[in-house]
Order: C-alpha cells, then sequence, then structure tokens
C-alpha cells in the first residue's frame, strides 16, 4: 500500500485542491507501465516511440526555477484550471460550440487512436490507408450528423430544395458515400501488405464503432437539454476525484489486478460520495432554464434556442420520506425535482460502470505499450486519456433517456407521417382519434371521417 | 506435382485459354466420356473469368475444361426451357418453384467452380506473401482437413481423386440448391431460422480464423465472450424486428410488452456484463492478444450480424427482395465465368488474377437481361410479392395481400429510338423490373469487390477456405461472401426508393406520447388529410 501514499508526491496533491480535476488517472497508469516490461516477452510487439515532451515555451520559462517534480505539478495544475475554465466558457457560449468542441474532440480522438495503430503495425507509410481512415470517418459523420440534422431542424430541412433531397436519400447518399471507401481498399490492396492493411481496417472499423457513435450519443443527450450533458459528465470526473481521495485516505484492499493502485475503500467510498454529489448538482442545475430545455432550433432567427416549460422532470415536487428516515431527520415530506432521483441511477452507474472503462483504456494501453495516448495536453497525456471513462457513461445516458424518460421525437413522428400513402394515413387517423376520445381528449362530438 | 490439399496439382504447358480439348490418345467413346465429365479440381473457377495460363495457375488441361461447357449448355437449354414453360402457364407455387429448379441447378452446379481461384493461386502467392508478413507474428494456419461424410467416401472409393471431388463437388451443389428451394417453400418462418443458423456459422468460421491465428484458443474466458456477444447483437436486433412486425402480439402478451418496452435498455445492460467480463479477463501475459480477439468479434459481429439481419428485413417486405437479389449475385458469378471463358483476354485486378475485363462485362450484361426475366417470373406470384405478415388469430404468418402497385403491369411508351428498332410503341412491364435493373447493376459492379475482400482476406491470413463445412466447397462465409454488400445495398434501396416507414410502428410511436403531443399531431394530420380531401371539410367543433 506504500504505493498509495507515494503518489502523494508530485502531481497528486492538485487534485485536493480542484473539485473538478480531470485528471486523476494519469499518475496512476504512468507508474502501471513500468510492471508492463516483463510481460510483454511474447510475439513481435513493437515498442510505440515514446512521445516527445511538448510542453508549451513560455510555461517552461515561467517554471524554469523550480526542480522537475514541481514542474510537473504546476504544469499539470495550471492545464487543469485552463481544462476547466474551458469547460465553462463553452456551456456559457451556447449548444452550437458544444457540438462543435464535441466534434473536436472525436477527430482529436480518432487521429490518436489510428495514430497508435500505425506505430504498432509500422504501417504508416502503407499506400493510401490514411487517407482512408479518414474519409470513414468523414462517411460516418456524415451518416449520424445527417440523421440527427432530419430529426431536430426538420422545418429548416424541408424549406431549402437541395436539403430536402439530400435528407430524403440521405441512407442511399451515405451508403454510397461508404462502398465507395470500401471500393477504394479493395482497390488499394498491396501484394506483401495485405495483412496490414486488413488490420487497418479492422482497426479503423473499430475506433469508428467506439468514438464515433458515443460522440453523437452525447450530441443527442445535448438535445435534449443541456443538463443531459453537463451531469454525467461532472459524475464521472467527481468519482475519479472521490475515488482517489477515498483511497488515499483510506485504501487497503486492491480491487483488480490491472490497476493495482485502485482500492475498493476507494471505489465505495467514491460511489457515495458521487451519488451525494450528483444530487446536489442536479438541484442546482435543474433551477434553470438555460441548462434544462431541449434545446431547439428556431426557424425564424435561425438560432438555437433553450426556453421552454419545464417539464415535470424539473419542477419541485413532494415526496414523503419513509418512516424510517422521517424519525431520523423530523421532516415528513421532502421537495426534490425528480431528476435528482435519476441523478442517482447516472451517479451509480458512473460510480460503477466508469471504472470498467478505465481498466479497459488501461489495458489497452498496457497491450500496446504505450504511457498515454499522445501528447496533445502537457502532463495529462491525450484527449483520449481524459475522456475514457466518459464513454460508456454517455451510451447508457441515451439508453436511460430512450427507455426511462422520453418518447419518441415527435417532430420525427410528424415526418414519418407525412411520408406514409394517404390512406395509411387516414387509418393512422382514425386509431389516433378513437385512442384520444377514449383518454376523453377530444368530445365525442368529433365528425367521424 | 504440388498438392494443394485435396486437389492434384500437375504442372502442364499453358493451355490457350480457349483452346478445344487435345485429343490425345485414342477417340474411343470412353476417353472422350472420360474427357467431358472429367473432375475440374485444376479446371479455371467457376467465377474466375479465365485468361491465357499464367505460369501461377497450373491447369489441368483439356479435359479439365469441357465440363464447364457442356454446363454452360445444359444451363441456357434449362434456363429457356423453364421460362418458357413458366410463359405458357399459370402455375401454383409448387410449380413455379419447379422451374426455379430447372433454371438453377445447373447455375449452382457450375458455381462450384468458384473456389478453385483461391486455392490455385494460394501457392504461387504464398511465397510473395511471406517476405512481406515476415516482421508480423502471423503464423500459419494449419490446413483444413478432409470431413468428406463417409458414405459419398465409400460410394466414390473406386475413383480417381479428381473425379471423386468433381462428383463430390456436384453432389453437394445439387444439395444445396434443393435445400435453398426447399427452405423457400416451406415459408418464411424457416427461412428466418436458415439465415439464422448460417449467420451463426459465418461468425463461427472466422472466429476460428481469429483463433488460428492468434494462437488464442486457449485464451480464458474468450469463446464464452465471442459468443455471449453474438447473442447480446442478435438479441438486439431480433427485439427491434419482433417489436415492429409483431406489434398485435406484443401487445396482448404483458412479459413481451415489458421487455420491447425497456429493450434498449435490456440489450445495453446484457453488452455491458459482456464488456465488464472482458475487462475482468484480462491476463497480465495476453493483454493485446485479447484485445486483438475482443476488436476481431466486434468487427464480425459488425459484418455477419447486421447484414443477416438486414436480409431478414428485406424478407419481411416481400420474398422476392430475398430470393431475386441472391439469385442474381448468382448469377453474375455464372455468366461472369461464361463470358470470361470464351472471351476472356484483359485481366481485371491483380488481387484475382483470373478475372478478366471481358467476363465483368459480360457478366454486367447479361445478369441484368437475365434478372429483368426472372423479376417478370416472381412477380406474378402472390407468395414472392406479398410483405410478410403476422397473423396474430392464426398465430402463423401470411402472405396474402393485394400486390402493390410495384407488381402489377403498367404500360411504358418505349423512346423513339428503340421504337423504331422494335417496332413496338409500348411495353408491359412491372415496375419491379425496372428496379431488378438497378439491382443487378449493383451486384455486377460492386458485388465482386465483396469476392476480392474475401480473396484478400484469405490470402492476408494464408488460408484456403474460411473453413471447411461443405466438402468441395469450403465454409459457408465462401458461399455467401457476394452477398453480403448485396443485402445492404438491398434494404438501402428498398427503405430510401420503394417504401415508406412502416405504419404500424407509427401508430405505435404515437401512442407513446405524452397527450399534449398526440393532440397536436392529431389536429396536424386532420388538417393535412382535410387538405387532401380525404376528410370532409371541418364543421367548426366545440373543444
Amino acid at each position: 500500500m506504500t504505493e498509495l501514499r507515494h503518489r502523494a508526491g508530485t502531481e497528486t496533491e492538485l487534485q485536493h485542491q480542484n473539485s473538478e480535476d480531470k485528471g486523476s488517472e494519469t499518475e496512476g497508469k504512468e507508474k502501471d507501465g513500468a510492471s508492463d516490461n516483463e510481460t510483454k516477452s511474447d510475439s513481435g510487439v513493437p515498442e510505440v516511440p515514446v512521445p516527445a515532451d511538448d510542453t508549451p515555451e513560455v510555461l517552461n520559462k515561467a517554471l524554469s526555477g523550480l526542480s522537475s517534480r514541481w514542474k510537473n505539478w504546476w504544469v499539470r495544475g495550471i492545464l487543469t484550471l485552463a481544462m476547466i475554465s474551458f469547460f465553462f466558457i463553452i456551456i456559457y457560449l451556447g449548444p452550437m460550440v458544444l457540438m462543435m468542441i464535441v466534434l473536436c474532440v472525436q477527430i482529436k480522438c480518432f487521429h490518436e487512436i489510428i495514430t497508435i495503430g500505425y506505430s504498432v503495425y509500422h504501417s504508416y507509410h502503407l499506400p493510401w490507408f490514411r487517407t482512408l481512415s479518414w474519409y470513414f470517418l468523414l462517411c460516418v459523420n456524415y451518416f449520424f450528423y445527417g440523421e440527427t440534422v432530419t430529426d431536430y431542424f426538420f422545418t429548416l430541412v424541408q424549406r431549402e430544395e437541395p436539403l430536402r433531397i439530400l435528407s430524403k436519400y440521405h441512407r442511399f447518399i451515405s451508403f454510397a458515400l461508404y462502398l465507395t471507401g470500401f471500393c477504394m481498399f479493395v482497390l488499394s490492396l498491396v501484394k506483401k501488405h495485405y495483412r496490414l492493411q486488413f488490420y487497418m481496417f479492422g482497426w479503423t472499423h473499430v475506433t469508428l464503432l467506439i468514438v464515433v457513435t458515443q460522440s453523437h450519443l452525447i450530441i443527442h443527450n445535448l438535445f435534449e437539454g443541456m443538463i443531459w450533458f453537463i451531469v454525467p459528465i461532472s459524475c464521472v470526473i467527481c468519482n475519479d476525484i472521490m475515488a482517489y481521495m477515498f483511497g488515499f485516505f483510506f485504501g487497503r484492499t486492491p480491487l483488480i489486478k490491472l490497476s493495482p493502485k485502485k482500492t475498493w475503500e476507494g471505489f465505495i467510498g467514491g460511489f457515495f460520495a458521487t451519488i451525494v454529489f450528483g444530487i446536489l448538482l442536479s438541484y442546482v442545475m435543474s433551477g434553470y432554464r438555460y441548462f434544462v430545455c431541449p434545446v431547439e432550433f428556431n426557424n425564424d432567427s435561425n438560432r438555437f434556442t433553450v426556453d421552454c416549460e419545464p417539464s415535470d422532470l424539473f419542477q419541485l415536487q413532494d415526496y414523503g420520506l419513509p418512516a424510517v428516515l422521517q424519525s431520523i431527520t423530523g421532516w415528513t415530506t421532502v421537495k426534490l425535482y425528480p431528476f435528482q432521483i435519476h441523478s442517482i441511477a447516472l451517479s451509480a452507474f458512473a460510480s460503477i460502470m466508469g471504472p470498467f472503462g478505465g481498466f479497459f483504456a488501461s489495458g489497452f494501453k498496457r497491450a500496446f505499450k504505450i504511457k498515454d495516448f499522445a501528447n496533445t495536453i502537457p502532463g495529462h497525456g491525450g484527449i483520449m486519456d481524459r475522456f475514457d471513462c466518459q464513454y460508456l457513461m454517455a451510451t447508457f445516458v441515451n439508453v436511460y433517456i430512450a427507455s426511462f424518460i422520453r418518447g419518441p421525437n415527435p417532430s420525427k413522428v410528424i415526418q414519418q407521417l407525412l411520408a406514409l400513402r394517404p390512406d395509411q394515413q387516414l387509418h393512422i387517423f382514425n386509431s389516433l382519434k378513437a385512442h384520444l376520445t377514449e383518454k376523453g381528449l377530444l368530445p365525442a362530438l368529433e365528425e367521424a371521417a | 506435382m504440388t498438392v494443394i490439399g485435396r486437389f492434384a496439382v500437375t504442372t502442364k504447358r499453358k493451355q490457350p485459354f480457349m483452346g478445344k480439348p487435345r485429343s490425345k490418345g485414342t477417340e474411343s467413346l470412353a476417353n472422350y466420356l472420360t474427357q467431358i465429365f472429367g473432375p475440374p479440381s485444376n479446371s479455371p473457377p467457376l467465377a474466375a473469368h479465365v485468361r491465357d495460363g499464367s505460369r501461377e495457375i497450373k491447369q489441368g488441361g483439356g479435359p479439365g475444361r469441357l465440363p464447364e461447357e457442356f454446363v454452360a449448355f445444359l444451363f441456357v437449354v434449362c434456363s429457356s426451357a423453364g421460362f418458357r414453360i413458366a410463359l405458357l402457364e399459370k402455375s401454383t407455387q409448387s410449380q413455379c418453384i419447379n422451374y426455379l429448379v430447372f433454371f438453377f441447378s445447373p447455375c449452382v452446379y457450375t458455381l462450384q467452380e468458384a473456389d478453385g481461384d483461391d486455392k490455385l493461386l494460394f501457392p504461387g502467392e504464398g511465397e510473395g506473401e511471406l517476405e512481406g508478413d515476415s516482421k508480423a507474428d502471423t503464423p500459419d494456419v494449419p490446413p483444413s482437413t478432409d470431413n468428406t461424410p463417409q458414405c459419398l467416401n465409400k460410394a466414390l472409393e473406386g475413383l480417381s481423386s479428381r473425379w471423386k471431388n468433381w462428383w463430390i463437388r456436384g453432389i453437394l451443389s445439387l444439395t444445396m440448391i434443393i435445400g435453398f428451394f426447399l427452405i423457400i417453400y416451406l415459408g418464411p418462418i424457416m427461412l428466418i431460422l436458415v439465415v439464422m443458423g448460417v449467420q451463426i456459422k459465418c461468425f463461427h468460421e472466422i472466429i476460428t480464423i481469429g483463433y488460428r491465428v492468434y494462437h488464442s484458443y486457449h485464451l480464458p474466458w474468450f469463446r464464452t465472450l465471442s459468443w455471449y456477444f453474438l447473442i447480446c447483437v442478435n438479441y438486439f436486433f431480433y427485439g427491434e424486428t419482433v417489436a415492429d412486425y409483431f406489434g398485435a402480439l406484443v401487445r396482448r402478451e404483458e412479459p413481451l410488452q415489458f421487455l420491447v418496452r425497456y429493450h434498449r435498455f435490456i440489450s445495453f445492460a446484457l453488452y455491458l456484463s459482456g464488456f465488464c467480463m472482458f475487462v475482468l479477463s484480462l491476463v497480465k501475459k495476453h493483454y493485446r492478444l485479447q484485445f486483438y480477439m475482443f476488436a476481431w468479434t466486434h468487427v464480425t459481429l459488425l459484418i455477419v450480424v447486421t447484414q443477416s439481419h438486414l436480409v431478414i428485413q428485406n424478407l419481411f417486405e416481400g420474398m422476392i427482395w430475398f430470393i431475386v437479389p441472391i439469385s442474381i449475385v448468382i448469377c453474375n458469378d455464372i455468366m461472369a465465368y461464361i463470358f470470361g471463358f470464351f472471351f476472356g483476354r484483359t485481366p481485371l485486378i491483380k488481387l484475382s488474377p483470373k478475372k478478366t475485363w471481358e467476363g465483368f462485362i459480360g457478366g454486367f450484361f447479361a445478369t441484368v437481361v437475365l434478372s429483368f426475366f426472372f423479376a417478370y417470373l416472381l412477380s406474378q406470384y402472390q407468395y414472392f410479392v406479398c410483405p410478410v405478415e403476422y397473423n396474430s388469430e392464426t398465430n402463423r404468418f401470411a402472405v396474402e395481400c393485394e400486390p402493390s402497385n410495384l407488381f402489377m403491369i403498367q404500360e411504358y411508351t418505349l423512346p423513339a429510338v428503340v421504337q423504331n428498332a422494335v417496332r413496338w410503341k409500348t411495353v408491359n412491364l412491372y415496375p419491379f423490373q425496372i428496379h431488378s435493373i438497378a439491382l443487378s447493376t449493383f451486384a455486377s459492379l460492386i458485388g465482386p469487390f465483396g469476392g476480392f475482400f474475401a480473396s484478400g482476406f484469405k490470402r492476408a491470413f494464408k488460408i484456403k477456405d474460411f473453413a471447411d463445412t461443405i466438402p468441395g466447397h469450403g465454409g459457408i462465409m465462401d458461399r455467401f461472401d457476394c452477398q453480403y454488400l448485396m443485402a445492404t445495398f438491398v434494404h438501402v434501396y428498398i427503405t430510401s426508393f420503394i417504401r415508406g416507414p412502416n405504419p404500424s410502428k407509427v401508430l405505435q410511436q404515437l401512442l407513446v406520447l405524452q397527450p399534449e403531443q398526440q393532440l397536436g399531431i392529431f389536429n396536424t394530420l386532420r388538417n393535412l388529410l382535410r387538405e387532401k380531401g380525404m376528410l370532409p371539410p371541418a364543421v367548426e367543433e366545440a373543444q
């Protein structure tokens, strides 16, 4: 357990101070790398070259007086603060900027993982392959963004003629684009490099599966309301920090062989702390329309608006406490937003499953003998290092929303209705009328069709 | 002489690809018959467009080629016979299947040659591969053993190995064709089960190749995990399909309703369990292997499972959307081979040296024409044309309906040029035939790329066949490699150009919305229908 305390030296005090630091994983990973060397005796796994240090010059100059440990600490600290401020600024700037940022993060993550693939397979000079990887990224993004745009920008799309054609035949166009890439791949197969090319093809597709689908789920969540974007991300970050702190103070029993520094005490302590944090954070955020309202595209002003009547989920309701709690706290009811109850589920998932994403990334880095995914953020590693726990979370939130919160998107249903044949529309109209009359929403005086 | 697997390859001089069989020795009938029915083990493969013999292609020579000519002749005769018969009488479902048997038995019989392509090239290409891959730690996959059934072995033990192969392939091909028609006859449910069976076998074959390539057969948990992921993804996809098409059934049964409502969540939870099991199963010295197998499994799932589900969705649109694309791909293989055999000169792609431009282009035109007529043939029968519906009362699948506009004969006026040529003003066609032109164009132009991809894959991993499931043919994947792109294309084509959204699905979504949203949509719909004149104009109602 001395390793746990050993971490306290350099960068780690940092996390005490910044409650929303994102950087708790990395120091563990750096030291894990040392234990890898004896494990990789087998098949010709080449060494990925250690990325060079790319701390900006200005920082280097400012910190030139300090020893290397301090310097590291300060570099990480400053970068962390920079990332947090950046996070808040883009939230302030609005949904459009957030979407752009998500897109950029996705592209950078893709680039990082693909570069690792190139290094592993020495395939950087394969003919065409870099072009093809980016082309596939473009295709899949086009497909997903097209589906999103058609859903949420329905009126805008109907207005513009070229957009309407693009959206009507969207799947066909996407498929044609993908096929072109596929044919280019087949035509680019070079005699001595078949296997490498197939490996890179597989690598690209798995990366696309992981990175692009998840980033699109994040954007879907964003459209439901910015709270569905901010709270999950914050819960994951908080879980990292809280697990670290609990592990630091109380850690005894190791959790998993893959990451020897993680402990059960940290895990469980982080779990409870994250739930409490989630409840508090969602209480704070549910009060503001800016976070709570679904993002809508206003056709008249051609802007995104977040103005609405908050749904039931974000209105305070009275909940009767169970008898046990009543006797303890002396309250009979408590006022909560229903969203806070959902946030318990989200935090529970972040605490229990989030670490598995981190283990997966740790295993991946060990398997390919890399210390960090890249060297984009000085002191922290690559973008993927920061986002590895977030991916499962994004999918979970999306599935959660689809299953428990909202029904289908009404504008999408209208769109589908308009595409049906008139006799089918009539049939649906009658069924709907019968259903609404049953529910009492329509007076029974309605004329029959 | 080099022995490749089951085939004995004799090195011979270059044969002119169009050459008549050299009649060496006596011209006795027995010899001639031997030459005709000689095993095609070294003959140019069906899907290959034979070019002038190159050094790598060690062909068996004249006697090996005749069967293809003979069979091509048989094919032409049978297809025209079948077509003529079909035109003459309106027939029942079973009779039309007989015609299809006539039509296809020679085709798929010759299809068996298709694998000779990669098998023959294997030794020639092998040396080239070895230097390139010396760095990568890819071991040679041990050659698969012969698993011809004992009964066949016994029956054919008298013959030489070439004959035996030929007969085995022939018998298996006929068996496959008959099986194909049998399951079409048995109906949609059987087809779905067969598609599922094929999918599972393809998945198994590709995963087994992965195990061999990486020596990872004994990785802890991994076999279990691969199958578990297959089950999860299948559960997800089948659940989505069932919820769509079996709406009435689902609404009746309470547990099914629960499963459908939370389907995504349940599927995601199942997948997550698999993911966590994978993370927990990471073993210290095997990280890389395990990640490789994880990725291999996912890419295989992406290819195999999604496509098989698109095949099933196409099937639900109408069995014609299942039969015609598959037949087109098979037909393209055969036609391209025949044209390549007779006219092939210019090689098409370095990856498959036997394919020629002449075969490619000739196959393209022949496929378009043949599928045009085949579509005509099938469009007449309700059994093929109607969407597959689940009848909740009888708890069976029913294929009865009023055929849509696509399958009713319409008159098209010919453009002036064609009018002068043919002297008809209009022509009666099913609109579906026009769509079949698009389908066959795709199958001829892009379908071969699926075959090249599979060839490249087999070369990359130095395997002769995907597996040894079908004696004489290789694995299931060998038979289906060209079909995959086709299934996706047909699905995208249908959703883009043919049908709109599924009305029952739309209704289902409507019923789940909030009441105010339902009211809003109701009003929008009412106004829309009034504009279209389908509803009487509004009397002012008090709301």
